[in-house]
């Protein structure tokens, strides 16, 4: 379990922004994802776990060590924290062979031992055969599985792991996924992930932290976040979603619903307990929920016509984008047919409606 | 007429001795040049490029300033070695080393700075010490920047003449060295001295530029 309360402050610099870091979170048992935008503080988080950067105040605890306490003065050296790190780019020492580099890694424990626990993580991480081999001479998921491998074996108590996934291409990703499951199996080791990578967060994370401009966004298991962020910035910030900007202008408990108004249209949504007409609020929809309709449909509730202003290709459809700022997803067969008529209507249907 | 080698090997037992102490002290003083922020260190930074925009006879005048016969230091290493420094060949060592550790310094520190930080930190991460990092990461990975450096060094106090003049001197059989004993003998019209002692130093001159060429930018990288 590892408990962070730390603010870490960074002046304006010559090349770098006014920038404040301010963190309270606990992280428990399994992968937890930190998530944000580039400069959001995700690996200066990391960094101050692992000792390389020194929080202004706070404090660090690890189980019931504490790392930092900025106001009994503690700041336990990196070397003695038993934080293993992955780095972005392995770090693997170049000029050691992959057991070298192991070895380097358990030298706390005799020579006999020692050559023992370097074999079980070779065999673990199926290194054995490329184990005399420099770091340069091996593959892309080799390098990776030897750096979590060297991270591991000094049995820390917390893992680390800075976007380890980044520029690999689709099936070593899929190997490091693969990897990490096995530290979660058999390891049993607590991770803190750092991504800016949102499907990585599904795939691997049992609780996401969302960093925002040095600040906790939002925290949950990320199907949670996913389904119902708690901010526009949040929404932003995952992807997802077509946001709008609406108006209430009506509510109707009774059968639990609501007009909104969306510039110059009214769409109907779902009731909205705790708004008053009149309120601006913010309305969210998965650009695979909208329908899209060729423009000569007969008119019905929430269906307007939109004006196309662009298309994307994507993997298995085509993802229009309308006048207004949203954009919906069309099978590449109905957009084929449909794209000789003059226009697009869209349909917003009722139930995936959110509000924040 | 037989050429007195004295002076070239004299030159290398200097060059040899000052290249091994500029290595010891400067792999040192680079390193915390290089990785440590601590007070003074624009100061000390200073004091080690210094010589190197000096004119060499007059980083000779404050050496033998500083530790002549009369001064504080001189008077100390009188009373331990029982003579003075200055005139010896020793003193030619000194000041073999005002003249190349500077360059020797500046090279191993950008040697140093030139190692990916991720290493070290990977390196204190993994729970080694200090000393640790330093001689199985750092200075492994700085290696080749090293020794390039030390290669220039050995060429600069094999070639040294204002210093030396000024502190050693120039007494044939004692303190004359291979730069100084061009001079005397192109003074004198010795030619044929002259040129042979010439072509050596060249031969090894080059010889070190190709070594410390090899070993320098190429860099086994992972």
């Amino acid at each position: 379990m590892i408990q962070v309360r730390i603010r870490k402050h960074y002046p304006p610099g010559p090349d770098s922004c006014d920038f404040t870091l301010e963190l309270d979170f606990l992280a428990g048992r399994g992968v937890t994802v930190l998530f944000g935008p580039s400069g959001s503080g995700k690996t200066l988080t990391l960094d101050a776990i692992a000792g390389f950067v020194r929080p202004d105040e706070g404090r660090i605890l690890l189980d019931d060590e504490i790392l930092f306490d900025s106001v009994r003065n503690v700041h336990v050296p990196p070397r003695a924290r038993r934080c293993g790190y992955v780095f972005q780019n392995y770090a693997l020492f170049p000029h050691m062979t992959l057991r070298k580099n192991l070895e380097f890694a358990a030298a706390k424990h005799p020579r006999l031992a020692r050559h023992r626990r370097v074999n079980e993580m070779l065999e673990r991480f199926r290194l054995t055969d490329v184990g005399g081999r420099l770091p340069h001479e091996v593959s892309g998921g080799q390098k990776q599985r030897c750096s979590i491998a060297r991270a591991l074996i000094g049995e820390p108590r917390l893992l680390l792991l800075d976007e380890p996934a980044r520029g690999l291409d689709a099936p070593l990703k899929a190997e490091l996924y693969s990897a990490l499951n096995q530290v979660r199996a058999e390891f049993g080791t607590p991770v803190l992930l750092v991504t800016h990578d949102l499907e990585e967060c599904l795939e691997l994370g049992e609780e996401m932290l969302i960093l925002r401009e040095g600040r906790l966004a939002q925290m949950g298991t990320p199907r949670d976040i996913v389904e119902q962020p708690a901010s526009v910035e949040v929404a932003r910030l995952l992807g997802l979603y077509n946001l709008l900007a609406a108006e209430v202008k009506a509510l109707n408990p009774a059968r639990n619903t609501s007009l909104l108004r969306l510039d110059g249209c009214d769409l109907e949504g779902p009731y909205l307990p705790r708004h008053l007409i009149g309120d601006r609020v913010w309305l969210y929809v998965r650009p695979d929920q909208l329908r899209v309709l060729p423009a000569d449909v007969p008119p019905a509730p929430n269906r307007f016509v939109a004006q196309l202003t662009g298309v994307s290709q994507r993997a298995g459809s085509v993802r229009l984008h309308f006048e207004g700022g949203f954009s919906a997803d069309l099978s590449l067969a109905d957009y084929t047919a449909g794209k000789s008529a003059r226009g697009w209507t869209v349909e917003f249907p009722r139930d995936c409606i959110r509000l924040i | 007429m037989g050429i007195d080698w004295f002076p070239l090997w004299l030159s290398l037992r200097v060059a040899v001795l000052s290249t091994a102490i500029a290595a010891l002290l400067g792999i040192w003083l680079a390193y915390l040049l290089a990785n440590r922020n601590f007070r003074g260190k624009e100061a000390l930074d200073a004091a080690v490029t210094l010589p190197l925009v000096l004119p060499p006879t007059v980083l000779g005048y404050y050496l033998l300033v500083v530790l002549g016969r009369e001064s504080f230091l001189g008077k100390i290493y009188e009373s331990v070695f029982g003579a003075p420094l200055v005139f010896t060949w020793q003193a030619a060592v000194v000041a073999a080393l005002f003249h190349s550790a500077p360059l020797l310094i500046k090279s191993a520190r950008a040697g140093f700075e030139s190692v990916d930080r991720s290493y070290e930190r990977a390196a204190r991460n993994l729970g080694a010490s200090e000393w640790r990092v330093f001689w199985r990461v750092t200075l492994p990975l700085a290696q080749r920047s090293i020794l390039a450096a030390a290669a220039l060094a050995f060429a600069r106090s094999l070639g040294d003449f204002g210093v030396t003049i000024m502190i050693a001197g120039n007494i044939p059989g004692r303190t004359q060295t291979v730069a100084v004993a061009i001079y005397d003998a192109v003074e004198s019209g010795k030619g044929t001295v002259a040129r042979v002692l010439v072509l050596v130093i060249s031969g090894v001159a080059i010889s070190i530029l190709w070594l410390a060429n090899r070993l320098g930018p190429r860099r086994a990288q992972a």
